[in-house]
């Protein structure tokens, strides 16, 4: 059962970068890529739960703002330390200029 | 107004380490400035050039007054190359290992990681073991029983602190820690911040670096000079006043158990050399507040953020004449600390998260 959930205009995101979008009690983290895809994950960081959004996108990488440790957002995998937990990422498609990512069940 | 003394136990994993974590201090949600993303990201931009030329630098320097040092061994001509050479190995590695430890002075990873390596060498650091203790510095900077980088405990142990200057104190526990490390025991402290499956690491890298020094001592033995030494691991201890000297104004004197880097970190303005020396982390609430920012562009933040701070010490000797007093001070009272005055224009300190702390610096 799919279960796409609007999260933000494709224009919210500037290309390579990252914003914060929170969803029944859940915060997730919303990616527009060098190449203009789009990406979602868990929006804090496995390591100490800090927000994501706030860290730096570099090419497929983001890197959280408090520790520098590093994820590749297309795949969640820990990429860096202090980092060694993988994010949780989610299916996102665009339609009508609107981003959604698929929640699941 | 007076204060009961409070009795602070820095150990990881004693009665102030549980109260922070039941008071809610650790990894407690922390003071930011306002920046707007676009200037954020800005700030944040990695460049692998800045680096690549202080290190060229740094390295060129080092080899050269190590060369020049070693040609002139035996005459008097000698001293001020080691004097140089000292900084550069037992100072410099300080500020290198640290900006590589957080992957922003290279934009390419792989130069960040080698620098990291050869600078906790020097600096002897075990990179594993710093890399998480650093983190958990930032996490909880200065928060009494979590932070394992709080340099000058209360009250301050001033021998200690002179001591240091020249890497006795430091040197020696890294050298117990290193023989610990290699003989393949991590402590008790130790697991309380590096992760399980990064251990072995640690024990690995520490029994390389003992092959190293007994290698280095092999040959001064068989040289029948204390050259070797001069050129490796000695220089942690006559090259060490530098980082000493700025390392202690980053936090001496401020308060703890504090969640607001502009009440427990200092930022003082040096000059040119000690800035390259010490790659800008004079900067430091700025660095702290901002740990993604590089070395290079911390001056950039500093200026876009001042409003928001405690006005720098203008000086090395501004800040010694700020601290060293309230070192003394701490000698009778340890909750005495140095309360910073904001400006007109900065957010207020919030006080009600460290109110105890304000009725201390009364």
């Amino acid at each position: 059962m799919s279960d796409w959930i609007e999260a933000c205009a494709a224009d919210d995101i500037d290309e390579e970068d990252v914003i914060r979008f929170d969803h029944a009690g859940r915060s997730f983290a919303i990616y527009r890529s060098p190449e203009d895809e789009f990406f979602a994950t868990d929006g804090l960081c496995t390591h100490e739960q800090i927000h994501l959004s706030q860290g730096l996108v570099m090419g497929d990488i983001i890197e959280c703002p408090k520790h520098n440790g590093r994820f590749n957002y297309k795949t969640g995998a820990a990429r860096g330390a202090p980092v060694c937990v993988n994010l949780q990422t989610y299916p996102v498609k665009v339609d009508a200029g609107k981003v959604f990512i698929q929640l699941g069940n | 107004m007076t204060v009961t003394p409070s009795t602070r136990d820095y150990s990881l994993v004693g009665e102030s380490a549980r109260r922070a974590v039941e008071s809610g201090l650790a990894a407690a949600e922390w003071y930011h400035t306002d920046i707007p993303r676009k200037q954020m990201k800005e700030l944040m931009q990695r460049s692998d050039g800045p680096a690549i030329r202080d290190t060229a630098i740094w390295l060129g320097l080092l080899v050269a007054f190590g060369a020049v040092g070693a040609a002139l061994w035996g005459s008097w001509w000698c001293v001020p190359f080691f004097f140089c050479y000292g900084v550069l190995y037992g100072s410099a590695t300080d500020a290198r290992w640290h900006e590589c430890g957080h992957g922003t002075a290279f934009k390419t990873q792989w130069m960040n990681n080698a620098v990291y390596q050869i600078a906790c060498f020097m600096i002897m650091r075990n990179p594993v073991t710093w890399r998480w203790s650093h983190t958990r510095h930032h996490t909880d900077t200065v928060i009494v029983g979590r932070d394992p980088e709080i340099s000058v405990m209360r009250p301050p142990d001033l021998l200690r602190v002179v001591l240091n200057f020249f890497g006795l104190v430091d040197a020696w526990h890294a050298i117990v820690d290193m023989v610990r490390n290699a003989a393949g025991v991590i402590g008790k402290e130790e697991k309380t911040f590096i992760p399980e499956s990064e251990q072995p690491r640690a024990i690995r890298i520490a029994r390389i670096w003992l092959a190293i020094y007994l290698a280095t001592i092999a040959l001064a033995v068989y040289l029948g000079s204390w050259l070797p030494l001069m050129l490796i691991g000695l220089p942690r201890l006559y090259g060490a006043w530098h980082h000493v000297l700025t390392g202690l104004l980053q936090h001496g004197g401020l308060a703890d158990n504090v969640v607001d880097h502009r009440l427990n970190s200092r930022t003082v303005l040096m000059n040119p050399i000690s800035r390259f020396i010490y790659w800008n982390m004079n900067y430091h609430v700025e660095h702290h507040m901002f740990p993604m920012v590089p070395y290079h562009a911390l001056p950039k933040l500093h200026e876009m953020i001042r409003h928001d701070l405690p006005a720098p010490n203008a000086s090395m000797w501004a800040g010694y004449r700020e601290m060293l007093p309230a070192f003394v001070r701490q000698l009778r009272n340890e909750d005495y600390f140095i309360k910073r005055e904001l400006p007109p224009t900065a957010r207020p300190y919030r006080e009600e998260f460290h109110s105890e702390a304000a009725l201390a610096a009364e």
